[in-house]
Protein backbone atom coordinates (compact mmCIF):
# COMPACT_ATOMS: atom_id res chain seq x y z
CA UNK A 1 0.00 0.00 0.00
CA UNK A 2 1.41 3.53 -0.84
CA UNK A 3 1.18 6.16 1.83
CA UNK A 4 -0.84 8.07 -0.16
CA UNK A 5 -3.49 5.11 -0.68
CA UNK A 6 -3.71 4.94 3.51
CA UNK A 7 -7.38 5.96 4.70
CA UNK A 8 -8.41 8.47 7.04
CA UNK A 9 -12.13 7.70 7.35
CA UNK A 10 -12.35 7.96 10.90
CA UNK A 11 -14.48 4.49 13.41
CA UNK A 12 -14.49 4.12 17.23
CA UNK A 13 -11.36 3.91 16.99
CA UNK A 14 -10.20 6.92 16.11
CA UNK A 15 -11.44 8.18 19.56
CA UNK A 16 -8.69 6.58 21.26
CA UNK A 17 -5.65 6.66 18.86
CA UNK A 18 -4.63 6.35 15.25
CA UNK A 19 -3.34 3.30 13.83
CA UNK A 20 0.37 2.80 12.73
CA UNK A 21 0.66 1.69 9.35
CA UNK A 22 3.20 0.14 7.51
CA UNK A 23 2.83 1.83 3.71
CA UNK A 24 5.13 2.55 0.66
CA UNK A 25 6.72 6.46 0.46
CA UNK A 26 7.43 7.80 -2.81
CA UNK A 27 11.04 5.92 -3.02
CA UNK A 28 9.53 2.67 -2.83
CA UNK A 29 10.75 2.13 0.64
CA UNK A 30 8.87 1.42 3.73
CA UNK A 31 8.08 3.48 6.26
CA UNK A 32 4.95 4.08 9.08
CA UNK A 33 2.26 6.21 8.95
CA UNK A 34 -0.64 7.16 10.95
CA UNK A 35 -4.52 5.98 10.02
CA UNK A 36 -7.56 7.54 10.90
CA UNK A 37 -9.58 4.10 10.30
CA UNK A 38 -11.09 2.05 6.72
CA UNK A 39 -14.46 2.30 6.50
CA UNK A 40 -14.42 -1.53 4.76
CA UNK A 41 -13.36 -2.22 8.61
CA UNK A 42 -15.59 -0.02 10.36
CA UNK A 43 -18.50 -1.60 8.33
CA UNK A 44 -17.14 -5.14 9.38
CA UNK A 45 -17.44 -4.24 13.07
CA UNK A 46 -21.10 -2.17 12.66
CA UNK A 47 -22.30 -5.42 11.04
CA UNK A 48 -21.01 -7.41 14.18
CA UNK A 49 -22.63 -4.87 16.30
CA UNK A 50 -26.09 -5.64 14.20
CA UNK A 51 -26.10 -9.39 14.84
CA UNK A 52 -25.00 -8.50 18.71
CA UNK A 53 -28.17 -6.22 19.12
CA UNK A 54 -30.03 -8.52 17.39
CA UNK A 55 -28.88 -11.73 19.65
CA UNK A 56 -29.99 -9.51 22.80
CA UNK A 57 -32.88 -8.57 21.32
CA UNK A 58 -33.92 -12.46 21.28
CA UNK A 59 -32.89 -13.31 24.17
CA UNK A 60 -34.99 -10.82 25.77
CA UNK A 61 -38.35 -11.92 24.34
CA UNK A 62 -37.08 -15.90 24.96
CA UNK A 63 -36.81 -14.53 28.46
CA UNK A 64 -40.13 -12.61 28.15
CA UNK A 65 -41.94 -15.72 26.67
CA UNK A 66 -40.83 -17.94 29.83
CA UNK A 67 -38.26 -19.78 27.35
CA UNK A 68 -35.59 -18.88 28.85
CA UNK A 69 -33.60 -17.68 32.63
CA UNK A 70 -32.62 -14.52 33.10
CA UNK A 71 -28.53 -16.12 32.71
CA UNK A 72 -29.34 -16.33 28.97
CA UNK A 73 -30.24 -12.89 28.44
CA UNK A 74 -27.11 -11.17 30.43
CA UNK A 75 -24.74 -13.84 28.98
CA UNK A 76 -25.71 -12.65 25.59
CA UNK A 77 -25.54 -9.08 26.75
CA UNK A 78 -22.59 -9.23 28.06
CA UNK A 79 -20.98 -11.08 24.35
CA UNK A 80 -20.49 -14.08 26.66
CA UNK A 81 -20.71 -17.86 25.17
CA UNK A 82 -21.11 -20.81 27.56
CA UNK A 83 -17.50 -21.57 27.98
CA UNK A 84 -16.38 -17.83 28.61
CA UNK A 85 -19.33 -17.67 31.20
CA UNK A 86 -18.01 -20.85 32.61
CA UNK A 87 -14.88 -18.81 33.06
CA UNK A 88 -16.16 -16.18 35.05
CA UNK A 89 -18.43 -18.02 37.17
CA UNK A 90 -16.28 -21.64 37.64
CA UNK A 91 -19.88 -23.54 36.94
CA UNK A 92 -19.15 -26.28 34.29
CA UNK A 93 -21.09 -25.64 30.81
CA UNK A 94 -23.10 -28.64 31.55
CA UNK A 95 -25.04 -26.70 34.57
CA UNK A 96 -25.02 -23.34 32.58
CA UNK A 97 -27.27 -25.17 30.24
CA UNK A 98 -29.40 -26.17 32.66
CA UNK A 99 -29.64 -22.75 34.51
CA UNK A 100 -30.47 -21.28 31.48
CA UNK A 101 -34.03 -22.98 32.11
CA UNK A 102 -36.14 -20.77 34.24
CA UNK A 103 -37.63 -23.46 36.41
CA UNK A 104 -34.40 -24.67 37.56
CA UNK A 105 -33.35 -21.06 37.65
CA UNK A 106 -35.72 -20.13 39.97
CA UNK A 107 -34.77 -23.00 42.62
CA UNK A 108 -30.48 -21.55 42.12
CA UNK A 109 -29.37 -20.21 45.73
CA UNK A 110 -28.39 -16.98 46.03
CA UNK A 111 -24.65 -17.90 46.20
CA UNK A 112 -24.96 -19.19 43.03
CA UNK A 113 -27.04 -16.48 41.59
CA UNK A 114 -23.81 -14.16 43.23
CA UNK A 115 -21.70 -15.47 41.01
CA UNK A 116 -23.79 -14.99 37.59
CA UNK A 117 -24.48 -11.45 39.23
CA UNK A 118 -20.99 -10.86 39.53
CA UNK A 119 -19.77 -12.21 36.04
CA UNK A 120 -22.78 -9.98 34.39
CA UNK A 121 -21.21 -6.94 36.73
CA UNK A 122 -25.05 -6.81 37.95
CA UNK A 123 -26.93 -7.13 41.53
CA UNK A 124 -28.68 -10.39 42.19
CA UNK A 125 -31.60 -8.46 42.54
CA UNK A 126 -31.30 -6.98 39.26
CA UNK A 127 -30.48 -10.52 38.36
CA UNK A 128 -33.45 -12.47 39.90
CA UNK A 129 -36.13 -9.74 38.99
CA UNK A 130 -35.44 -9.15 35.25
CA UNK A 131 -38.49 -10.12 33.40
CA UNK A 132 -37.90 -9.29 29.66
CA UNK B 1 16.28 2.46 44.06
CA UNK B 2 14.43 5.20 42.22
CA UNK B 3 11.51 4.38 40.35
CA UNK B 4 11.20 8.14 38.69
CA UNK B 5 14.85 8.07 36.85
CA UNK B 6 14.30 4.48 35.99
CA UNK B 7 10.76 4.77 34.63
CA UNK B 8 11.87 8.11 32.59
CA UNK B 9 14.23 5.48 30.89
CA UNK B 10 11.24 3.31 29.11
CA UNK B 11 10.33 4.85 26.10
CA UNK B 12 6.62 3.88 24.86
CA UNK B 13 6.50 2.16 21.29
CA UNK B 14 3.51 3.24 19.45
CA UNK B 15 3.26 -0.08 16.86
CA UNK B 16 0.87 -1.75 14.41
CA UNK B 17 0.48 -4.83 16.62
CA UNK B 18 0.40 -5.40 20.09
CA UNK B 19 3.07 -7.94 20.70
CA UNK B 20 5.39 -6.96 18.26
CA UNK B 21 5.01 -3.26 20.08
CA UNK B 22 6.14 -5.23 23.61
CA UNK B 23 8.73 -6.89 22.34
CA UNK B 24 10.26 -3.78 20.79
CA UNK B 25 9.60 -1.43 23.47
CA UNK B 26 10.91 -3.95 26.11
CA UNK B 27 14.16 -4.95 23.93
CA UNK B 28 14.94 -1.47 23.64
CA UNK B 29 14.55 -0.79 27.16
CA UNK B 30 17.25 -3.41 28.13
CA UNK B 31 19.58 -1.40 25.47
CA UNK B 32 18.92 -2.91 22.32
CA UNK B 33 18.63 0.17 20.47
CA UNK B 34 18.66 -1.62 17.02
CA UNK B 35 14.93 -3.13 17.76
CA UNK B 36 12.08 -2.80 15.33
CA UNK B 37 8.96 -3.74 14.99
CA UNK B 38 9.36 -5.31 11.93
CA UNK B 39 12.47 -7.01 13.00
CA UNK B 40 10.62 -8.24 16.03
CA UNK B 41 8.33 -10.03 13.66
CA UNK B 42 10.70 -11.30 11.43
CA UNK B 43 13.04 -12.81 13.79
CA UNK B 44 10.08 -14.02 15.99
CA UNK B 45 8.31 -15.63 12.53
CA UNK B 46 4.79 -13.66 13.30
CA UNK B 47 3.50 -14.19 9.89
CA UNK B 48 0.92 -17.41 9.78
CA UNK B 49 -2.33 -18.01 8.38
CA UNK B 50 -4.94 -20.44 9.69
CA UNK B 51 -8.71 -21.63 10.11
CA UNK B 52 -9.39 -23.88 12.94
CA UNK B 53 -12.02 -26.29 11.60
CA UNK B 54 -15.29 -26.87 13.44
CA UNK B 55 -14.44 -23.94 16.13
CA UNK B 56 -15.94 -20.60 15.77
CA UNK B 57 -15.50 -17.58 17.80
CA UNK B 58 -18.04 -14.58 18.17
CA UNK B 59 -19.82 -16.54 16.40
CA UNK B 60 -17.47 -16.93 13.44
CA UNK B 61 -14.71 -18.98 11.77
CA UNK B 62 -11.61 -19.33 13.89
CA UNK B 63 -9.12 -17.51 11.79
CA UNK B 64 -5.58 -15.95 12.58
CA UNK B 65 -3.32 -14.27 10.58
CA UNK B 66 -0.29 -14.50 12.84
CA UNK B 67 1.66 -17.10 14.58
CA UNK B 68 0.42 -18.07 18.65
CA UNK B 69 -0.07 -15.72 21.34
CA UNK B 70 3.76 -15.08 23.24
CA UNK B 71 5.60 -17.04 20.23
CA UNK B 72 6.97 -13.39 18.86
CA UNK B 73 7.93 -12.68 22.07
CA UNK B 74 9.72 -15.71 23.27
CA UNK B 75 11.38 -16.72 20.03
CA UNK B 76 13.00 -12.72 18.71
CA UNK B 77 14.41 -12.90 22.67
CA UNK B 78 15.80 -16.72 22.35
CA UNK B 79 17.32 -16.02 19.14
CA UNK B 80 19.21 -12.69 20.59
CA UNK B 81 20.37 -14.51 23.73
CA UNK B 82 18.31 -12.71 26.11
CA UNK B 83 16.42 -14.29 28.86
CA UNK B 84 13.21 -14.03 29.43
CA UNK B 85 11.23 -14.50 32.75
CA UNK B 86 7.41 -15.75 32.42
CA UNK B 87 4.78 -16.45 35.07
CA UNK B 88 1.01 -16.96 34.95
CA UNK B 89 -0.93 -17.26 38.56
CA UNK B 90 -3.89 -18.64 39.66
CA UNK B 91 -4.06 -15.71 42.63
CA UNK B 92 -5.04 -12.45 41.59
CA UNK B 93 -3.41 -11.22 45.28
CA UNK B 94 0.02 -13.12 43.67
CA UNK B 95 -0.25 -11.97 40.23
CA UNK B 96 -0.05 -8.02 41.93
CA UNK B 97 2.56 -8.41 44.90
CA UNK B 98 4.68 -9.92 41.53
CA UNK B 99 3.98 -7.70 39.67
CA UNK B 100 4.27 -4.40 42.36
CA UNK B 101 7.68 -5.71 43.24
CA UNK B 102 9.33 -5.90 39.63
CA UNK B 103 7.36 -1.67 39.36
CA UNK B 104 9.19 -1.52 42.63
CA UNK B 105 12.19 -2.50 40.96
CA UNK B 106 12.10 -0.42 38.15
CA UNK B 107 11.49 -2.62 35.42
CA UNK B 108 9.01 -2.60 33.01
CA UNK B 109 7.01 -5.60 32.48
CA UNK B 110 4.81 -7.17 29.92
CA UNK B 111 1.10 -8.18 30.77
CA UNK B 112 -1.37 -10.47 28.06
CA UNK B 113 -4.45 -9.08 29.12
CA UNK B 114 -8.29 -9.42 28.33
CA UNK B 115 -10.31 -6.47 26.32
CA UNK B 116 -13.48 -6.99 27.40
CA UNK B 117 -12.97 -5.15 30.79
CA UNK B 118 -10.38 -2.75 29.34
CA UNK B 119 -11.62 1.02 30.48
CA UNK B 120 -9.45 3.00 28.02
CA UNK B 121 -10.83 0.70 24.76
CA UNK B 122 -13.70 1.84 22.71
CA UNK B 123 -16.66 -0.10 23.77
CA UNK B 124 -16.98 -1.25 20.31
CA UNK B 125 -13.89 -3.19 20.53
CA UNK B 126 -14.16 -4.95 23.75
CA UNK B 127 -15.34 -8.68 22.72
CA UNK B 128 -13.89 -11.20 24.98
CA UNK B 129 -10.55 -11.66 22.72
CA UNK B 130 -7.52 -12.09 25.59
CA UNK B 131 -4.76 -12.31 23.63
CA UNK B 132 -3.73 -8.45 23.88
CA UNK B 133 -0.61 -7.24 25.26
CA UNK B 134 1.00 -4.46 27.16
CA UNK B 135 3.40 -2.82 29.60
CA UNK B 136 3.09 -2.26 32.86
CA UNK B 137 5.88 1.04 33.29
CA UNK B 138 5.32 2.22 36.64
CA UNK B 139 2.97 3.30 38.94
CA UNK B 140 1.62 6.74 40.44
CA UNK B 141 -0.45 6.52 43.73
CA UNK B 142 -2.60 3.50 43.03
CA UNK B 143 -2.89 4.00 39.34
CA UNK B 144 -0.57 1.69 36.94
CA UNK B 145 1.17 3.90 34.18
CA UNK B 146 0.09 1.62 31.10
CA UNK B 147 2.17 1.90 27.74
CA UNK B 148 -0.14 -0.04 25.12
CA UNK B 149 1.39 -0.49 22.17
CA UNK B 150 -1.50 -0.08 19.74
CA UNK B 151 -1.76 3.73 21.02
CA UNK B 152 0.03 6.94 20.30
CA UNK B 153 0.34 7.78 24.07
CA UNK B 154 0.58 6.28 27.51
CA UNK B 155 -2.20 5.56 29.26
CA UNK B 156 -3.19 4.50 33.06
CA UNK B 157 -5.16 1.64 34.95
CA UNK B 158 -6.57 1.41 38.46
CA UNK B 159 -4.92 -1.78 40.77
CA UNK B 160 -8.99 -3.00 40.00
CA UNK B 161 -9.06 -2.43 36.12
CA UNK B 162 -5.54 -3.96 35.91
CA UNK B 163 -6.22 -6.87 37.63
CA UNK B 164 -9.44 -7.72 36.39
CA UNK B 165 -8.03 -7.48 32.86
CA UNK B 166 -4.85 -9.82 33.96
CA UNK B 167 -7.63 -12.08 35.25
CA UNK B 168 -9.97 -12.26 32.20
CA UNK B 169 -11.44 -15.40 31.12
CA UNK B 170 -12.44 -17.57 28.22
CA UNK B 171 -9.93 -18.76 25.52
CA UNK B 172 -6.87 -18.07 25.92
CA UNK B 173 -7.30 -17.20 29.44
CA UNK B 174 -4.18 -14.75 30.63
CA UNK B 175 -4.16 -15.82 34.14
CA UNK B 176 -2.26 -13.01 34.97
CA UNK B 177 0.63 -14.06 31.93
CA UNK B 178 3.78 -11.47 32.85
CA UNK B 179 6.92 -11.27 30.75
CA UNK B 180 9.96 -9.78 30.90
CA UNK B 181 13.74 -9.92 29.83
CA UNK B 182 15.99 -10.93 32.49
CA UNK B 183 18.56 -10.73 31.11
CA UNK B 184 20.85 -9.99 28.05
CA UNK B 185 24.07 -10.53 26.69
CA UNK B 186 26.21 -9.46 23.88
CA UNK B 187 24.50 -8.96 20.77
CA UNK B 188 26.55 -9.03 18.04
CA UNK B 189 25.69 -8.03 14.46
CA UNK B 190 26.72 -11.39 13.64
CA UNK B 191 23.86 -12.24 16.20
CA UNK B 192 21.29 -10.38 14.83
CA UNK B 193 21.73 -12.18 10.83
CA UNK B 194 21.49 -15.21 12.39
CA UNK B 195 18.56 -14.19 14.18
CA UNK B 196 16.79 -12.85 11.28
CA UNK B 197 17.94 -16.28 9.34
CA UNK B 198 16.41 -18.46 11.56
CA UNK B 199 13.19 -16.22 11.47
CA UNK B 200 12.86 -16.71 7.87
CA UNK B 201 13.31 -20.52 7.58
CA UNK B 202 10.95 -21.16 10.41
CA UNK B 203 8.39 -18.67 8.62
CA UNK B 204 8.83 -20.48 5.15
CA UNK B 205 8.14 -23.69 7.53
CA UNK B 206 5.44 -22.75 9.08
CA UNK B 207 4.13 -21.95 6.06
CA UNK B 208 4.79 -24.06 3.05
CA UNK B 209 5.64 -27.28 4.98
CA UNK B 210 3.02 -27.73 7.73
CA UNK B 211 1.07 -30.54 8.22
CA UNK B 212 -2.59 -30.20 7.62
CA UNK B 213 -4.88 -28.66 5.20
CA UNK B 214 -5.85 -25.65 7.34
CA UNK B 215 -2.60 -23.75 7.76
CA UNK B 216 0.18 -21.62 6.34
CA UNK B 217 -0.54 -21.80 2.56
CA UNK B 218 -2.87 -24.19 2.27
CA UNK B 219 -5.11 -22.63 5.39
CA UNK B 220 -5.79 -20.09 2.36
CA UNK B 221 -7.16 -22.15 0.34
CA UNK B 222 -9.43 -24.27 3.00
CA UNK B 223 -10.96 -21.21 3.81
CA UNK B 224 -11.88 -20.32 0.26
CA UNK B 225 -13.26 -23.73 -0.55
CA UNK B 226 -15.17 -22.88 3.09
CA UNK B 227 -16.28 -19.29 1.56
CA UNK B 228 -17.91 -21.05 -2.48
CA UNK B 229 -20.24 -22.55 0.26
CA UNK B 230 -21.05 -20.54 3.03
CA UNK B 231 -23.73 -18.74 0.31
CA UNK B 232 -26.30 -22.21 0.46
CA UNK B 233 -24.97 -23.45 3.69
CA UNK B 234 -25.13 -20.53 6.37
CA UNK B 235 -27.44 -18.51 4.37
CA UNK B 236 -27.00 -14.69 3.19
CA UNK B 237 -26.92 -12.92 6.26
CA UNK B 238 -24.82 -15.84 7.90
CA UNK B 239 -22.58 -15.73 5.25
CA UNK B 240 -22.03 -11.83 5.21
CA UNK B 241 -21.07 -12.14 9.58
CA UNK B 242 -18.68 -14.78 8.53
CA UNK B 243 -16.79 -12.57 6.00
CA UNK B 244 -17.49 -9.59 8.12
CA UNK B 245 -15.63 -11.67 10.79
CA UNK B 246 -12.60 -12.36 8.13
CA UNK B 247 -12.47 -8.73 7.09
CA UNK B 248 -12.14 -7.91 11.33
CA UNK B 249 -9.66 -10.57 11.60
CA UNK B 250 -7.46 -9.11 8.68
CA UNK B 251 -7.42 -6.05 9.26
CA UNK B 252 -8.69 -4.62 12.80
CA UNK B 253 -6.04 -3.42 15.13
CA UNK B 254 -3.99 -6.53 16.67
CA UNK B 255 -5.14 -8.73 13.67
CA UNK B 256 -4.34 -6.98 11.03
CA UNK B 257 -3.78 -9.83 8.09
CA UNK B 258 -3.36 -7.33 5.30
CA UNK B 259 -1.43 -5.17 7.82
CA UNK B 260 0.68 -8.37 8.43
CA UNK B 261 2.10 -8.89 5.07
CA UNK B 262 3.37 -5.40 4.48
CA UNK B 263 4.93 -5.12 8.24
CA UNK B 264 7.00 -8.73 6.39
CA UNK B 265 7.62 -6.74 3.54
CA UNK B 266 8.97 -4.24 5.68
CA UNK B 267 10.93 -6.89 7.69
CA UNK B 268 12.21 -8.70 4.77
CA UNK B 269 13.81 -5.08 3.83
CA UNK B 270 15.38 -4.50 7.15
CA UNK B 271 16.91 -8.04 6.38
CA UNK B 272 18.17 -7.07 2.88
CA UNK B 273 20.16 -4.08 5.01
CA UNK B 274 21.56 -6.41 7.64
CA UNK B 275 21.90 -9.68 5.10
CA UNK B 276 23.76 -7.29 2.29
CA UNK B 277 21.27 -9.31 0.36
CA UNK B 278 19.10 -6.92 -2.07
CA UNK B 279 17.54 -10.75 -3.61
CA UNK B 280 15.47 -9.87 -0.18
CA UNK B 281 13.99 -6.67 -1.68
CA UNK B 282 12.25 -7.93 -4.68
CA UNK B 283 10.33 -10.99 -2.62
CA UNK B 284 9.80 -8.05 -0.06
CA UNK B 285 7.58 -6.58 -3.20
CA UNK B 286 5.83 -9.55 -3.31
CA UNK B 287 4.14 -10.00 0.32
CA UNK B 288 3.32 -5.95 -0.23
CA UNK B 289 1.44 -7.23 -3.46
CA UNK B 290 -0.10 -9.73 -0.98
CA UNK B 291 -1.02 -6.83 1.78
CA UNK B 292 -2.52 -5.23 -1.54
CA UNK B 293 -4.82 -8.36 -2.49
CA UNK B 294 -5.64 -8.97 1.39
CA UNK B 295 -7.23 -5.04 1.14
CA UNK B 296 -8.49 -5.57 -1.86
CA UNK B 297 -10.41 -9.20 -0.96
CA UNK B 298 -11.63 -6.98 2.33
CA UNK B 299 -13.29 -4.76 -0.08
CA UNK B 300 -15.37 -7.50 -1.79
CA UNK B 301 -16.09 -8.79 1.30
CA UNK B 302 -17.73 -5.63 2.07
CA UNK B 303 -20.31 -5.66 -0.14
CA UNK B 304 -21.85 -8.65 0.63
CA UNK B 305 -21.66 -7.70 4.58
CA UNK B 306 -23.25 -4.68 3.28
CA UNK B 307 -25.75 -5.99 1.40
CA UNK B 308 -24.71 -4.65 -1.81
CA UNK B 309 -23.73 -8.37 -3.71
CA UNK B 310 -25.88 -11.46 -3.16
CA UNK B 311 -25.11 -13.30 -6.03
CA UNK B 312 -23.19 -17.16 -5.68
CA UNK B 313 -20.84 -15.20 -8.33
CA UNK B 314 -19.29 -12.74 -5.82
CA UNK B 315 -18.61 -15.83 -3.27
CA UNK B 316 -16.81 -17.49 -5.74
CA UNK B 317 -14.95 -14.46 -7.33
CA UNK B 318 -14.03 -13.17 -3.34
CA UNK B 319 -12.72 -17.28 -3.17
CA UNK B 320 -10.79 -17.06 -6.37
CA UNK B 321 -9.13 -13.90 -4.90
CA UNK B 322 -8.20 -15.89 -1.71
CA UNK B 323 -6.82 -18.62 -4.07
CA UNK B 324 -4.53 -16.17 -6.09
CA UNK B 325 -3.23 -14.68 -2.51
CA UNK B 326 -1.98 -18.13 -1.40
CA UNK B 327 -0.27 -18.92 -4.82
CA UNK B 328 1.56 -15.42 -4.48
CA UNK B 329 2.42 -16.02 -0.88
CA UNK B 330 3.57 -20.17 -1.53
CA UNK B 331 5.67 -18.50 -4.17
CA UNK B 332 7.24 -15.56 -2.01
CA UNK B 333 8.20 -17.90 0.93
CA UNK B 334 9.41 -21.06 -1.79
CA UNK B 335 11.81 -18.34 -3.14
CA UNK B 336 12.35 -17.27 0.34
CA UNK B 337 13.68 -21.16 1.26
CA UNK B 338 15.29 -21.56 -2.08
CA UNK B 339 17.92 -18.41 -1.57
CA UNK B 340 19.82 -21.12 0.74
CA UNK B 341 19.96 -18.03 3.52
CA UNK B 342 23.16 -18.40 5.60
CA UNK B 343 25.32 -20.53 3.35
Amino acid sequence: MKKEDLPQEPGALSRLTRELCYVKNEDGKYETALSKGWDIKKEALDSAWVEVNDRVEEARKAVANGEKSPVYYFMELNLMDLAVLSGYTGFFVFFIKRHLKPSVFSSLSDKKLEKYAKAFDITVDELKNFKG
Amino acid sequence: MNIDTKTEEFHHVHAAHCENGVTTALLRYHGLDFMTEPLAFGMGSGLFYIQIPFLTINNGPAISFRTMPGAIFKRTCRALGVEVTRNKFSDPAKAQSFLDKKINDGVPVGCQVGVFHLTYFPKEYRFHFNAHNLIVYGRDDDRYQISDPIMEEVTSLSAEELSRVRFAQGPLAPKGHIYFPERVGVITDDLIRKGIIKGIKRNVRDMISIPGNFAGVNGIRYTSNNIRKWRDKLGLKKAGLYLGQIVRMQEEIGTGGGGFRFLYGAFLEEAAAYLQDDRLIGISEEFTKSGDMWRASAIQMAGVYKGRLTEQQSFDEIADRLLQIRSVEKEAFLKLSKLNLGK
